[in-house]
């Protein structure tokens, strides 16, 4: 690691004001500690969102689950009452990581393999900062890229209740992260098929939302073409190999809402 | 004697609490005053020449004591690091050995490669300088894959190597073997890959030197298997410092798997520094730098051809390996893939003509040496996936095939036509308790249940043997080896009857705490809390071999039993004098020495107290009770066993699931079941970890290690385990006192061939390791 300044603000005002270049949010810092060890980022001085309470916590709602940015894993695995959302939080990492990464942290990464993105997408959710609230659709833009600005925070994620939902997640063996994860949802606005780990970023499957929407049955996937273009492959999987598991999974998710 | 710390007994480990409770000593642990702290730069690249170093800047940073290189270890006339055994190629031409320094001078060959040290007074300050010293490369082609590598028109690795080709080695009849296929009912012929691994110790290497200007003496602190070997080899190779100048500690150690016992460029470095220097200084590996740095394990491309009669009974077996042993030839490199595998080759059967060539080539990767098993797992590999396809072939149970060529349990001793001696074994017995356990006969119906939910099911067996206890050193010396492969140890009683043991063998792992303990227990009757066992320190521990090749309890439990002797030997006369008995008449048993037909008698501790204050004393017996042995093997032990691996594969996604693991192992006499049973258990999870999971890969293009962290290189957990059902036979091994075979290997070294046979039966179809989702969807779904 190189030197850095250290602070934590124990509130958001504090924290923004905090922000300048060259500075990093720490949240759980399961992703970005591990990188500053190895030396591959390098901020001048971090903001540790840890002091502030109102960016933690679950908050359900009739037809939503609103979750604070600094809220971990494990609180989302045991609290979430959204059972397919509690679900993949329960399978991200160990208990270790569990305990200390953040939903704020791992959205704001998007790194392609994650969980989270998967289930923001899958639920339509929003993603509210301290400058505005963002449409998961408009969130995770490309490869560890995102909607966001320099040094805005994420305050919190929203969840619209679903009809139904689930998410089947196939390990990478060696690191757990998704070789595959597939959130299916049954939404009032139709199905949702949202897909991480097999492509530079998280997306919505059109081909698997059209034939689910026409028919909520794990046969109606069966004709459906999963394309390999553009997926990722990699000394784990090919992307024929991620293909085939995008449809696996479709089918195994629809079975569990009991399509 | 059957009491509950005797032999036979599992006792608890004794060195389990100061572990449990925080309390062990690991190399990092330790600090000296006016320590520094060492970061190696490594080159960044697979092959290149170093045109330029400056540390200018470097030397001039905060805290920096030094920036030393290869070049100035030369001038201080420090030798390159060896290789300890010397294998002769088919032409009679010794083997290849490209001088090593310790740290690179001109050329850097792997990604990892060790440049320099940068020397400082913290860590951080050391690599915050490490970035300062402006190194300039110009990259050379690489070459990666060792098939590749001994192509013609392959970049040269070495300009003293042609073709990278370090020997060309060859066992057994070739002209016999040829024969025996030519007329053959049936041959087998396959291409095996014994994939590459990466040896993960949990605690990662590290060195601290630490010199004495008073005394001029170097202490080297070290996560060594085998500090003596280390002292012996430093001194004498590498001119560190003289033997008698050079002490050498291994403390607590956290797990070896062999990648310890080699000497490596950073003790090397560590231990010239300090006197160079006149600081200590400390190096501990980051993890990053184990899956550089550490030696790789297995790594071979075979052809094979098994030769059968119409009956399935082996007529023949040709072995032809290219072996990638990196860019070096490391400590022990050249022996792993020539005499400790050709020479299993014969496995548990009766197999007329065997022949086995071995093509050893450099490649720009870390150099590659034994890795738990270590040539054995690779030769058990052949033989037990050769004979399983050609039972498949030739539609003969797998089982019932293997029965066919067992070596009889009357047969022994019995000579292998590659040039071994098996003592005593009893492989039906094994095989037959396997099945039983497994219960094959339900196998059918099994595999119709897991059809019906869509899923192939699978059986494997793996009837493994191995050469341990390594070993005689009249014969490995003819075979090539540099060192005697003896063991020593040191029987000390105290005056009010405790005992400490130094044994020349290092636990790292493996309890010899607890099992050396429960021998004296057994034998001389004293309490187990009362025995301690020191190892480790070559300033405390007669001159001894080190652990490695499940050599520990055979070998150096053996040197125990000498020692305890004449421990008994001494004791009878003491007792005959005190007793006023003849020597003849006094009986020895578990620590009473009794005057036959009466009850007169001496426990031990009085006698070991009478030997300290030898106030009335036999005239012609030394006082003192220590009593000091060494123990050179008669053989080989040959632990051998059959393991049933039975598993489910989902076709959809090709996950293999590990349903049902039985293992039958026969170790002749076992000292402690539970110790026994948890190396079992680790050995087959690092098999199971090799057939499925583990897989060290290098980018051919840039010659990176892709595989060089936890996220990428797939280590078996305990939730990719299935519950192992483990037994014991106990055929006792005939060639060492205490009828002991050795454990530590055996589950790495017959798990991966159990496993891919259970694999490829469901799968109907042959696949190399590791058999990962993806290799065994496609295979599952014809691709
Ligand atoms: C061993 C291991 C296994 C893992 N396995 C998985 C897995 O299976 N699935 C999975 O999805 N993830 C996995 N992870 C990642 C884990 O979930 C991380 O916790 C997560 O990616 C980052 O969250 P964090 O709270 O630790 O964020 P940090 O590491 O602290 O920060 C990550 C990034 O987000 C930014 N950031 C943090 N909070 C905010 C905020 N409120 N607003 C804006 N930017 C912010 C930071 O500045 C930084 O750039 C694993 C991690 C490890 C170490």
């Amino acid at each position: 690691m190189y030197q850095f300044d250290y602070q934590r603000p124990e509130t958001l005002d504090e924290a923004v004001a905090l922000l300048k270049e060259d500075c990093k949010l720490l949240a759980g810092g399961q992703t970005l500690l591990p990188t500053m060890k190895q030396r591959l980022a390098q901020p001048e001085a971090l903001v540790d969102l840890g002091a502030i309470d109102s960016l933690r916590g679950v908050c359900p709602d009739d037809d939503k689950l609103a979750i604070g940015a600094m809220t971990t894993h494990a609180e989302v695995a045991s609290k979430a009452d959204i059972p397919a959302l509690a679900c993949l939080a329960a399978g991200i990492g160990d208990p270790q990581v569990r305990n200390r990464g953040t939903i704020g942290g791992s959205v704001a990464n998007n790194d392609p393999a994650a969980d989270y993105p998967a289930a923001l997408l899958g639920l339509n959710a929003q993603v509210t900062t301290n400058k505005r609230v963002i449409n998961a659709d408009d969130f995770f833009v490309d490869l560890f890229e995102t909607a966001l600005e320099e040094n805005e925070i994420i305050i919190n994620v929203t969840f619209p209740r679903p009809q139904a939902a689930a998410y089947v997640k196939f390990d990478n063996p060696a690191s757990r992260y998704a070789i595959v994860g597939v959130f299916v949802a049954k939404t009032g606005s139709g199905v949702r098929v949202a897909v991480t780990g097999a492509g530079p970023c998280v997306f919505r499957h059109k081909g698997l939302e059209t034939a689910l929407n026409n028919n909520f049955s794990a046969q109606a996937i069966e004709g459906v073409s999963v394309s390999a273009a553009g997926l990722n492959s990699d000394i784990h999987a090919s992307a024929d190999y991620r293909a085939n598991l995008i449809k696996v999974l479709t089918k195994r998710a629809v079975a569990q809402i009991g399509g | 004697m059957g009491t509950q710390t005797g032999i036979g007994a599992s006792v608890k480990r004794k060195e389990d609490k100061r572990f449990i409770i925080g309390k062990g000593r690991y190399l990092d642990d330790i600090s000296r005053p006016g320590q520094t702290y060492g970061y190696f730069i490594r080159s960044p690249h697979a092959h290149a020449k170093i045109t330029s170093l400056d540390s200018t800047a470097a030397l001039k940073a905060p805290g920096v004591v030094a920036v030393l290189t290869g070049p100035d270890m030369q001038a201080d006339g420090i030798g390159p690091l060896i290789c300890g055994w010397g294998i002769t190629s088919k032409d009679g031409t010794p083997h290849k050995a490209p001088a090593h320094p310790a740290l690179a001078i001109g050329r850097v060959r792997y990604v990892g490669h060790q440049v320099a040290l940068v020397v400082a007074e913290t860590l951080q300050q050391a690599r915050d300088a490490a970035e300062l010293v402006e190194i300039e490369y110009e990259e050379l082609d690489h070459v990666i894959e060792v098939g590749d590598a001994l192509a013609a028109g392959a970049p040269q690795i070495h300009d003293d190597v042609p073709g990278n080709l370090s020997f060309d080695w060859e066992l057994g009849d070739r002209g016999k073997t040829d024969a025996a296929i030519g007329s053959a009912h049936h041959v087998t012929r396959m291409k095996l890959r014994n994939n590459r691994l990466i040896p993960n110790a949990m605690e990662p290497r590290a060195a601290l030197g630490d010199y004495d200007s008073g005394t001029d003496e170097i202490t080297l602190y070290t996560t060594s298997q085998n500090p003596h070997v280390h002292r012996l080899v430093l001194s004498a190779f590498n001119g560190v410092a003289p033997e008698h100048k050079l002490r050498v500690i291994a403390p607590d150690v956290g797990g070896g798997f062999g990648s310890k016992i080699f000497i490596y460029s950073e003790e090397t470095v560590c231990a010239w520094a300090t006197k160079k220097l006149n600081r200590p200084v400390k190096w501990t590996a980051e993890r990053s730098e184990s899956f550089l740095s550490d030696a790789h394990g297995r790594d071979h491309e075979t052809f094979a051809e098994m030769a059968f009669d119409a009956n399935g009974k082996i007529l023949g077996l040709k072995v032809s390996t290219k072996a990638n042993v990196g860019c070096y030839l490391s400590t022990f490199a050249s022996a792993v893939p020539t005499y400790l595998y050709g020479t299993l080759l014969s496995g548990q059967y009766t197999i007329p003509a065997i022949y086995c060539e071995v093509q050893a080539g450099f490649t720009n990767t870390a150099p590659v040496d034994a890795y738990r098993g270590a040539g054995r797992p690779e030769a058990t590999y052949v033989v037990e996936r050769m004979i399983e396809i050609g039972a498949r072939e030739m539609g003969i149970d797998p089982a019932e095939i293997r029965k066919r060529n067992f070596i009889a349990p009357d047969a022994y001793p019995y000579e292998t036509p590659v040039i071994m001696t098996y003592d005593s074994g009893n492989y039906a017995l094994a095989m037959d308790k396997a099945l039983e356990a497994i219960d094959y006969n339900g196998f059918v119906s099994r595999k119709a249940q897991s059809q019906a939910k869509g899923k192939l099911r699978g059986i494997g067996f793996s009837a493994f043997i191995e050469a341990c206890g390594i070993a005689p050193s009249a014969a490995v010396g003819s075979l090539g080896a540099g060192v005697g492969l003896w063991e020593s140890a040191q029987v000390r009683f105290n005056p009010t009857g405790s005992v400490t043991v130094f044994t020349g063998s290092h636990s790292h792992g493996q309890g010899h705490e607890t099992t050396f303990a429960q021998i004296i227990s057994d034998q001389l009757g004293v309490p187990i809390d009362q025995v301690e066992i020191s190892h480790g320190d070559t300033g405390k521990v007669p001159f001894g071999m080190g652990t490695y090749g499940s050599r520990s309890l055979a070998v150096g439990g053996s040197a125990i039993m000498k020692a305890i002797d004449k421990i008994v030997e001494k004791s009878k006369k003491i007792a005959a004098h005190t007793l006023e008995a003849s020597v003849e008449d006094i009986e020895h048993a578990g620590g009473i020495f009794k005057v036959a037909g009466t009850d007169k008698q001496m426990t031990m501790a009085e006698i070991a107290f009478s030997a300290y204050v030898p106030h009335n004393y036999p005239a012609d017996v030394e006082p003192g009770m220590d009593e000091t042995a060494f123990y050179d093997p008669l053989n080989f032990t040959f632990p051998a066993g059959t393991h049933i691996a039975e598993v489910e594969i989902d076709p959809d996604t090709g996950t293999t699931e590990i349903l049902d693991w039985v293992a039958v192992d026969d170790f002749g006499n076992v000292i402690n079941p539970m110790i026994v049973e948890g190396q079992v258990h680790g050995g087959i999870a690092q098999g199971i970890g090799q057939a499925l999971l583990e897989n060290c890969v290098y980018d051919k293009e840039s010659g990176q290690l892709l595989t060089g962290s936890y996220m990428d290189y797939c280590m078996p957990r305990a939730d990719d385990l299935p519950t192992f059902r483990v037994q014991t036979i106990n055929t006792p091994c005939t060639t060492n006192p205490l009828g002991v075979k050795g454990c530590g290997e055996a589950g790495a070294i017959s798990a991966p061939a159990a496993l891919m046979n259970a694999i490829t039966n469901a799968l109907g179809k042959e696949i190399d390791m590791p058999a990962t989702p993806e290799k065994v969807w496609r295979a599952a779904q014809g691709l």
